[in-house]
């Protein structure tokens, strides 16, 4: 029998509709897998009982032709998601031990579509951070590696020259890309999908705001934050969406929009589209590959009856900084319950005061601490103004560039996914915080617009390392985006790791 | 603008985050540098705009105001790291 982790999300789907194997024969299938992957680091927690367990309900579903859209699919969950009765961490020892009571609507859903839970994945800690290393669990190791640099690196030891796998949603990328689940749950809030999907040719999307409920999801940054999934094809990420999104009574920003069948948007004529290039994603100093895979996908698409429009988002330089005042003051606030009070870490002090604070100076990572007082710092008296409200301002602006080009008939955006392939463990941030933030000066602005994004693989660069473009969107035009990213994969064709090296065989 | 060293350790204690006196440079750097980056928002022009308040303008649906939840003390305190007859237990506030 072929290895039934190479699957992808509808193939197995397909084989177990057609009884080619069992949902079972599949769930075992990646337990294995991630039994000999944990040198990679993506699963925090694995719960193989819960995932034997829900395999054999499916089966019996299954067999009486019955089931879910999902039924018998073994999926990862990062660890931002609540999942009743399974520790839930967001990567940070303040929840360290962690075991909620209930469960967030978006898995809630997948559970009741059928799929199966294969364990919960690592992430940025509070998915602060854009290459999964300030997770208390360590960093997650990318199953790819630079062709003849850190080939070489052994399964032994994560340091040195093993490659991110981008962030927050590292884990997710990670175990998707190494056939560690079908596919996986992620959350952007500045590109958290996106960018770790670029590192490691899998195709991640970040719906609309809105979109998909945020109730029960470890909160960072509440007007920015959106869930969203990580899979192996274009077909996958669309059969995950629908799964994950519609209304929630429990969070006030879902959105009461009935939620279409996105798969039936895969193979939808793109003819007469028009895709604006926006020109200020010119950067200076660009690497011709990043050129080229631009050219290439403007081609694809060309070559696919779509119109191609030079357009102009003037304010696309100051989506970066507008994010890092507006990200940290909503987390300093959303990260004011963690006190040791009513869960997670408490650490004694004299009194109160010095409890609380002994308790978040003991409980939060460097980066955590920084953007908190970061956030701290621009919503206190005096400076509030000059900061956050200038930044909400900026804001505005940004959504209307995008407002413009929209009105004007554009009907979707493409542009490079990040500015560069992976990087090293330990390369980038270590000394300036903003040199790693820079990792998502082409995806944040989809967050501060609130817009839908899509990254889908379309090249390798120079070192065998894969390189993603991402698509902009309408405002709830997710379908749109299946189509046209769907036509950049077929011409690109899919990029899997070719060797297993991380098990040691 | 820059933070001096007083003001990360006024901000620290606003956010309730024990800072020893050895990490107030290092912290002071690091807010410095984000501060020098978002600099560049004051040339824009943002003369008569609206601050953003909502991503996705809707009206906010409401609910019928009643009781759906309840009786779950137990749950509330499981996670709480002292807790007492379902209450959380802090150290003493009032002498």
């Amino acid at each position: 029998m072929t290895d039934l982790t190479t699957l992808t999300l509808t193939e197995a789907r397909d084989g177990l509709k057609g009884k080619a194997f069992s949902a079972t024969e599949l769930t075992k299938a990646h337990v294995a897998a991630i039994e000999v992957a944990r040198v990679l680091n993506a699963y925090v927690l694995e719960t193989p009982e819960i995932a034997l367990k829900q395999a054999e309900v499916s089966d019996a579903r299954l067999a009486k032709g019955e089931g879910g859209p999902l039924e018998g699919l073994p999926l990862g969950i990062k660890d931002l998601y609540c999942t009743a009765g399974t520790r839930t961490t967001a990567c940070s020892n303040i929840l360290r031990t962690f075991v909620p009571t209930y469960e967030s609507t978006v898995t809630s859903q997948l559970w009741r579509d059928g799929a199966v839970m294969l364990g919960k994945l690592n992430n940025d800690e509070f998915a602060m951070g854009s290459s999964n290393e300030t997770s208390a669990f360590g960093p997650v190791i990318n199953p790819w590696r630079r062709a003849g640099r850190n080939v070489g690196a052994g399964a032994a030891g994560v340091e040195g020259t093993h490659l991110v796998p981008g962030g927050s949603s590292g884990g997710s990328s990670s175990a998707v890309a190494a056939h560690l689940c079908l596919a996986a749950t992620a959350t952007d809030t500045g590109g958290s999908i996106r960018q770790p999907a670029a590192f490691t040719g899998t195709v991640g999307i970040k719906p609309t705001y809105g979109r998909c409920s945020r109730w029960g999801i470890v909160a960072f940054a509440s007007s920015l934050d959106q869930a969203g999934p990580i899979g192996k094809t274009v077909r996958d990420c669309a059969v995950m969406l629908r799964s994950m999104s519609g209304h929630d009574p429990k969070d006030t920003t879902s959105v009461d929009i009935a939620v279409p069948d996105y798969e039936k948007a895969i193979g939808r004529s793109v003819k007469g589209m028009k895709i604006g290039i926006p020109k200020e994603y010119r950067l200076d100093g660009m690497p011709a590959e990043i050129e080229k895979l631009w050219a290439d996908g403007i081609a694809w698409l060309k070559a696919a009856g779509a119109e191609i429009v030079d357009i102009s988002l003037p304010h696309t330089r100051y989506a970066l900084p507008a994010y890092y005042i507006v990200a940290p003051a909503e987390a300093s606030s959303n990260l004011a319950r963690y006190d040791g009070v009513r869960y997670g870490l408490r650490e004694q002090g004299r009194d109160i005061a010095e409890m609380y604070e002994k308790t978040r100076a003991a409980g939060f990572g460097r980066e955590v601490q920084r953007r908190i007082m970061i956030g701290t710092y621009v919503l206190s008296a005096g400076y509030y103004d000059a900061y956050y409200l200038r930044a909400q301002k900026v804001r505005t602006l940004i959504k209307k560039d995008f407002e413009d080009v929209f009105a004007a008939g554009i009907h979707a955006i493409l542009t490079p996914a990040t500015p560069s392939a992976a990087f090293g463990i330990g390369e980038k941030g270590s000394a300036d915080p903003v040199e790693m933030y820079l990792n998502d000066i082409f995806t944040v602005t989809v967050n501060m617009a609130g817009l839908p994004g899509i990254a889908v693989p379309a090249g390798l660069d120079a070192q065998g390392l894969p390189l993603g473009l991402q698509l902009i969107g309408r405002p709830f035009d997710e379908e749109t985006l299946f189509s046209l990213s769907e036509v950049i994969e077929q011409a690109a064709g899919r990029f899997a790791v070719q060797q297993r090296w991380w098990t040691g065989a | 603008m820059s933070v001096d060293a007083k003001t990360v350790s006024r901000v620290a204690h606003l956010a309730r985050i024990a800072l020893p006196e050895g990490e107030v440079a290092r912290m002071q750097g690091e807010i410095n540098a984000m501060l020098g980056f978002v600099e560049q928002l004051n040339e824009v022009d943002v003369e008569g705009v609206e601050p953003m308040t909502s991503v996705m303008p809707m009206v906010m649906k409401k609910r019928a105001d009643l009781v759906t939840d309840g009786g779950i003390a137990a749950q509330i305190v499981q996670n709480a790291p002292q807790s007492e007859d379902d209450y959380f237990m802090v150290p003493k506030v009032v002498e």
